[in-house]
């Protein structure tokens, strides 16, 4: 009987009026929650697992002793550059220009990686030999396993400048060991 | 017994029947009377008013872009559903569709061409309209929100540009988008992951194209056609368009008001069919390019954003990414969206450049900027290649914070000098700044496009 109820508690009536009125905003803003956390993980990258060999894997790159001093070996398939250094050590350089993304070829003459987009200009070990590339090409982190290099190019490694202890040297590779 | 009712003279015929359930006017409306309800009746012109200012028919007030924006969508809506049968969105399939429809679909690359033409024209367009809008002041209030819109419009047109720019898959394609995407490295905080979900990956690849295709083809209509409706929506709630009016002399009050149709929709017809003959013509004469297939391992030298980026990516080349990518376009939309909200002496709304002032700064500024800009580009040019600006100092200052507040010291004592020594007004002042910099924006922009070689290096086109 509504007329009873208002004639008994006409005052009581009101906050539990607005108790559910905000009950239901609040539901409302679950309701928006869900959606887009529904949304969000609906379009989130998923992880793809890389191919042997592929960008995103372990890559094997040969033996140590394969490749000379001074040289400069391109992946095409794991997207990076292996780098033999004059002392013997390797580094695995990204192909990728710290600028904007452009692939730098490895320009033999010039021992210099030159970008074609905006003409940053690196050197054997990423170094930044010309601006505007911010920072040196980022690396992989390589183990020598056997005599055998190995670059992990799953985990990209930034750098703000070249430091010895970034290069990886084999048992025969100097003074390091 | 009754007779049955006897049928009346006028009782309509079978397929009289049918026409009269979709339509109970004549099919001409042929008296000022009849067009009025033609108008209000139907669907399509419905949210058109009936009667329209005289003055406001003047083509030299809105040079019809509006309406040419609103034409080109459509024909883009149209032209975008029959590629889409044509088109096949993975990275191995979609360069071998797009050579499969312009040699083997008939009218294949006639359709292709004109959804390129009109791409670019629309971008062309929507820029113009804006500052058409801007420049005979009807951003004033009523019209304040409706600029907002106007914007986030443009917005919508860039990225309809953007996300449709990858799906050809050529080299064009490929290095463009890699190298827009790749200035969100420099947003702070954010920039990586944004870039993530817009690349659907590190690398640009089969879910880049994926999600650009979605982007580019649901997403980004569907919200420009809803809003679209919002602008036109508006510009009906404010009364129509602002009423031109020489500077010093006040608009006619009530203005004088003709019946829309004929008037207005004969123009707006005439304009959508000039319109529709040069974009056939450029479909006609001039073939969208199609580069070779995306090879990820080789960047073509020189790689390019689209032009309606090049302004960009010539500031790229003189200031630090963090500013070129993130601080100044951030900077530069927040003034666009405040436009409209400052306090300003007068509504000049219908006056093209504000007052005879303002059109004297405009001009000189203008110039200015004309002489100024290249002068700037030769200087960074020669002078401070290779290497930072102030070397020793890190390139985050050297290169991007200095020449940054200097820029901003620039404007502002610019600013100071317009209100103190010329006393101009507000909105001179404010239009005077726009146009200093639109100036300088657009001679970066046409640097960007025609004067920028192998290894971006100046040369002559």
């Amino acid at each position: 009987m509504p007329k009873k109820l208002v004639d008994k508690d006409a005052t009581a009536a009101l906050p539990r009026r607005h108790f559910l009125t905000k009950l239901w905003f609040g539901l409302g803003l679950v309701v928006f929650g869900e959606l887009a956390w529904i949304v969000t993980s609906f379009l989130r990258p998923r992880r793809t697992s890389p191919l042997a060999g592929d960008f995103g894997a372990i890559v094997t790159a040969g033996p140590a002793n394969g490749f000379t001093q001074n040289s400069v070996t391109a992946f095409p398939r794991g997207h990076f550059y292996l780098a033999c250094l004059e002392d013997g050590g390797f580094l695995a350089l990204s192909r990728r220009c710290t600028h904007l993304g452009c692939t730098v070829p490895w320009i033999s003459e010039d021992q210099q990686f030159v970008c074609p987009c905006h003409s940053s200009a690196f050197d054997i070990r990423g170094a930044v030999v010309r601006s505007p590339a911010p920072r040196p090409l980022d690396i992989y982190p390589i183990t020598i396993e056997n005599e055998v290099v190995l670059v992990d190019t799953g985990r990209t490694i930034r750098r703000s400048e070249f430091r010895p202890e970034q290069v990886a040297f084999g048992r025969g590779g100097a003074n390091k060991g | 017994m009754t007779s049955p009712p006897e049928r009346p003279h006028s009782d309509p015929g079978f397929f009289n029947r049918i026409r009269l359930s979709i339509l109970t006017d004549p099919v001409i409306p042929r008296t000022d009377a009849e067009r009025k309800r033609y108008l209000f009746r139907n669907l399509v012109l419905h949210f058109r008013p009936a009667t329209v200012p005289l003055d406001t028919l003047r083509f030299s007030l809105t040079w019809g872009l509006g309406g040419m924006a609103a034409v080109l969508v459509l024909l883009q809506i149209g032209t975008g559903v029959l590629l889409k049968f044509a088109y096949t969105p993975t990275p191995v399939a979609a360069y071998a569709s797009i050579q499969s429809l312009v040699a083997d679909v008939p009218f294949g690359r006639l359709i292709r061409n004109m959804h390129h033409w009109c791409a670019h024209l629309l971008v062309l367009v929507a820029v113009l309209h804006m500052l058409r809008v801007f420049f005979t002041g009807a951003f004033h209030p009523p019209r304040q929100f409706n600029w907002i819109i106007g914007l986030t419009l443009l917005s919508f047109v860039l990225l309809a540009n953007f996300s449709g720019y990858l799906l050809p898959w050529d080299q064009l394609a490929y290095w463009a988008v890699t190298v827009s995407t790749g200035m969100l490295e420099y947003v702070p905080w954010i920039g990586f992951a944004v870039q993530k979900v817009i690349r659907g990956g590190p690398d640009i690849g089969p879910a880049t194209l994926r999600i650009f295709f979605a982007v580019h083809t649901a997403v980004v209509p569907i919200l420009l056609f809803l809003l679209m409706g919002f602008h036109f929506w508006r510009v009906r709630k404010a009364g129509g368009l602002v009423i031109p009016h020489a500077p010093g002399e006040a608009p006619p009050d009530p203005p004088k008001r003709v019946p829309t149709l004929p008037n207005l929709l004969l123009r707006e017809t005439v304009v959508a069919m000039a319109l529709i003959a040069v974009v056939m013509m450029l479909a006609i004469f001039f073939d969208a390019p199609l580069d070779a297939p995306a090879n990820p391992g080789l960047s073509p030298n020189p790689t390019k954003a689209p032009w309606y980026f090049a302004g960009l990516q010539e500031l790229l080349l003189h200031l630090h990414p963090l500013f070129a990518v993130f601080v100044l376009p951030l900077a530069a939309a927040a003034a666009l969206l405040t436009l409209p909200y400052l306090r300003y002496e007068s509504d000049t709304g219908g006056v093209w450049f504000a007052s005879r002032t303002g059109r004297m700064a405009g001009v000189i500024t203008a110039s200015a900027a004309l002489v100024m800009t290249p002068i700037l580009i030769f200087l960074d040019e020669w002078l401070t290649r290779p290497g930072n600006r102030f070397s020793g100092l890190p390139a985050v200052i050297g290169n991007g914070l200095i020449p940054f507040v200097c820029l901003l010291a620039a404007m502002a004592l610019f600013y100071r000098m317009l209100r103190r020594r010329f006393s101009a007004s507000r909105n001179e002042t404010v239009q005077t700044v726009f146009i200093f910099l639109l100036a300088a924006f657009s001679i970066m922009t046409i640097t960007g496009v025609w004067f920028r070689g192998a290894g971006m290096k100046l040369v002559w086109p």
